[in-house]
């Protein structure tokens, strides 16, 4: 149970409002876990929960034939989250800027600049089919202010 | 955890006592389905208390920007009341604080509408 251990779990889930609030809580637990502080585990479980809105609503679309899967990886310096969908696929290029004037009063598609805003690096991976988000939040910073 | 919406007026201006999580799925289409209510009884100014919101994510912004066009659209405005932190941090990032008029005294924000109407 120690902070520091390497530590590595994953789930398949349906896409369902239930998984997304599954993974959420499992977040939360890996950054307490990872002695982050409250702020940071905030951060990295609202990041980790707009992944898996993703995956379920805009991956998925609530398919009850397709699942998503979430990992969660703790390493020396990381926490490393991955979140899959077996939707059609997601462009990051292709996302409007949500801080754009003409798109402020969107009512939608502030997600993924959540996920970037909070979390230290975001990578997207085609899968086939499907989309692969990795979210790292990096320990090192507050481990070593000493 | 789910979201809670207490509506009362003052002075002519509806308040929204929202608590609990404004997400997906949990408070977002309560706070539609209340605001589209308001609308249809004529109740167009509307302060949104959001003192005791615990959370809110995209959906949940996504939401008060939607409520916030909608009563626009119609006349009428929507001002947010008593941000705690958390919200107040969201709504900085994604620039939509200069966007809503954010009040953090009830009485004054009341007072606001009366002058602008």
């Amino acid at each position: 149970m120690g902070g520091s251990q390497p530590s590595q779990v994953s789930y398949t889930l349906e896409s369902s409002l239930d998984s997304v609030n599954r993974v959420e809580q499992t977040a939360e637990e890996m950054a307490r876990k990872a002695g982050l502080e409250e702020e940071e585990i905030y951060r990295v479980a609202m990041a980790v929960r707009e992944a898996a809105v993703n995956a379920v609503l805009h991956g998925n679309s609530y398919d009850p034939e397709k699942n998503i899967t979430a990992s969660f990886e703790q390493t020396a310096d990381s926490l490393v989250i991955r979140i899959a969908d077996q939707g059609k696929g997601l462009n990051p290029e292709t996302l409007p800027d949500p801080l754009a004037p003409e798109n402020l009063l969107r009512g939608s598609g502030r997600g993924i600049f959540l996920i970037r805003s909070f979390m230290d690096e975001v990578h997207f991976r085609q899968l086939q089919p499907g989309t692969e988000l990795t979210l790292i939040k990096h320990l090192g910073t507050a481990r070593s202010a000493i | 955890m789910s979201m809670k919406i207490k509506t009362r007026q003052v002075d002519g201006i509806t308040i929204m006592d929202c608590s609990g999580r404004i997400t997906l799925g949990e408070g977002s289409v309560q706070l539609r389905d209340a605001v589209r209510d308001l609308l249809g009884k004529g109740s167009k100014q509307i302060l949104l208390n959001l003192g005791d919101v615990t959370y809110i994510d995209s959906s949940g912004i996504g939401e008060l920007v939607s409520a916030f066009t909608t009563v626009r659209n119609q006349g009428g405005d929507l001002k947010l009341l008593n941000l705690t932190k958390k919200v107040h941090d969201l709504l900085q990032i994604t620039k939509l604080y200069t966007v809503f008029d954010v009040k953090d005294d009830e009485a004054s924000a009341v007072a606001s509408f009366a002058r602008a109407s």
